[in-house]
């Protein structure tokens, strides 16, 4: 792999950029490898890096059945945030928001991270309670967050109508480390570094099966012929119910449809991310100048990556309340992705039912953000087949346990 | 938009007048059970790519639960009926081999 630098671009501007080589190669499948990862998306390329790079684990394949980075990875809202309530969370959002920081150095591509802070709005009395204890929490675990004043708000963001009669300002959890990132340079640059450590990416390779021989995994049927491996991780989010029923277990899982937009790109207007979660809508703006705009996900099993057209219309209706600017922008692109949601909203890196299948899945509407740490923890867990500390508490069983993670009522886990 | 008939009302109703109750037909466990089943009854999910049975709740309307058979890929509603039904009508069941043969879920393919 050749490296990109500065010097690169100035080298390959005085030869016609001749000399610029594919990002990642695009071999056929061997017969076997030590590891498959199902799916290449932001926390399976992740998952595969780190397996390399912390565990010198390569002989990997990383099957996608579509295009590299085109399921969630590539229809999220880019936000990285990691000021959640539980221990376990924390834990491993903000591993993840610390990698992020280096990330562009660490894959030598540039993912353009911009730490340009989050704030989470209280809009009513028991926000501002939740997200107080929140930041009590957050003090305790080392990851720092404050609450703010709606002065403090209107200061960050001046396009905020603080007091709204409908849904006033009263303050809001302010995480300046939080920000955005590219999320498809994510995906490529994982992708490339993976490539380069000989990696085998098979994009187009859908698994139809997989095959087991007294409750121990041997391998994977795909389109493109089985393939044989020793250990299997299954990443792949909205999908993950078809793969575990390929392999013959269930999951506490529900695939439903969360949906995002973009406003036609204006001048910059706000350097920072909004989220309010009581009217579950979210916005920050693009380095291209487009408004990205999220909501909260449907009620109902859906595969179909579309989702309800009243979900979108209720959040836009209260966010151009707080943010009258945005009442004459046009819609400039609308899209879905299937989000595989837990009871508890915290997502599962654990081992399953079958030996040597391990499974990632369960981020719900929130998964961007973790990509490096679920990587992380997860190629801890497939290398030493026991769970590391960040996933010990992601275990699936913990649902039968009673262990749960719960953050769906405490404190911002819209997105 | 999802638009179902409420198997009371005979209303046409769509998604705004509904609440989506999650997975029809689970077999209730409790005191007695053992833990698996208590933990599949209590969380696991069938989840399928395809044909669905849910529950719905006419919230904005008569108020009362039905069930619907539904494909989670194409939106498409094969049938609503009472919640009082311990199984799918034969006729809606019917009606989903017709369009989907081969089609799975629990016991009532």
């Amino acid at each position: 792999m050749k490296k990109y630098s500065a010097f690169a671009v100035a080298r390959e501007a005085l030869r016609d950029h001749l000399g610029w080589e594919r990002a990642w190669r695009s071999p056929e499948p061997q017969k076997k490898y030590d590891v498959i990862i199902i799916g290449a998306g932001g926390h399976g390329l992740a998952t595969a890096y780190y397996l390399g790079k912390n565990y010198g684990i390569t002989n990997v394949a990383i099957l996608e059945k579509g295009w590299l980075g085109g399921g969630n990875t590539g229809r999220n809202t880019t936000i990285i945030r990691s000021n959640y309530l539980q221990d376990p969370s924390a834990a491993i959002y903000e591993k993840a928001r610390s990698l992020y920081e280096n990330l562009s150095q660490d894959l030598n591509y540039n993912v353009m991270f911009s730490p340009r802070g989050v704030m989470m709005l209280a809009q009513t009395q028991h926000e501002i309670r939740g997200y107080e204890r929140t930041a009590h929490a957050n003090a305790l675990q080392g990851v720092s967050t404050e609450f703010i004043s709606p002065q403090k708000v209107k200061k960050l963001c001046p396009i905020i109508n603080i007091d709204g009669p409908r849904y006033p300002v009263l303050g809001a959890l302010w995480q300046p480390r939080g920000g955005t990132a590219r999320h498809d340079a994510v995906a490529w640059g994982y992708a490339r570094a993976c490539s380069d450590m000989g990696m085998h990416i098979i994009q187009q390779c859908e698994v139809t099966g997989v095959n087991t021989i007294d409750g121990k995994v041997v391998g994977v049927e795909t389109t493109k012929g089985a393939i044989a491996c020793k250990k299997i991780g299954i990443v792949v989010a909205g999908h993950s119910g078809v793969l575990a029923d390929m392999a013959g277990f269930r999951l506490p899982i529900e695939s439903v449809a969360l949906q995002a937009l973009v406003s036609e790109p204006i001048k910059p207007c706000m350097d920072v991310v909004v989220m309010a979660n009581t009217v579950h809508g979210y916005m920050s703006q693009s380095d291209k100048g487009e408004m990205v705009i999220g909501g909260g996900a449907d009620g109902y099993n859906n595969y179909s990556q579309r989702g309800s057209f009243h979900h979108v219309e209720e959040t836009v209706r209260a966010l151009v309340e707080t943010f009258p600017i945005i009442s004459r922008l046009k819609m400039l692109r609308w899209w879905g992705g299937i989000v595989d949601m837990t009871g508890d909203r915290s997502p599962i890196i654990s081992k399953t039912p079958v030996k040597n299948i391990f499974i990632n899945c369960g981020w719900g509407t929130g998964g961007f953000k973790a990509i490096p740490g679920s990587g992380w923890a997860m190629a801890e867990l497939i290398a030493k087949g026991e769970p590391g500390p960040l996933a010990e508490d992601f275990r699936v069983t913990r649902f039968r346990e009673g262990q749960f993670i719960d953050e769906s009522v405490a404190a911002g886990v819209a997105h | 938009m999802l638009i179902f008939e409420c198997p009371y009302c005979g209303v046409l109703a769509d998604e705004t007048d509904l609440a989506a109750g999650g997975e029809a037909h689970l077999k209730r466990f409790g005191p007695g059970s053992s833990d698996d089943e208590f933990e599949a009854y209590l969380f696991n999910r069938e989840n399928p790519k395809g044909v669905h049975f849910e529950r719905w709740r006419h919230i904005n309307g008569c108020g009362k639960w039905f069930n619907a058979a539904r494909c989670t890929v194409t939106m498409e509603v094969f049938g609503t009926y009472p919640a009082q039904t311990l199984e799918p009508p034969t006729e809606i069941t019917n009606n989903i081999s017709i369009k989907r043969p081969g089609w799975k879920w629990k016991e009532f393919s």
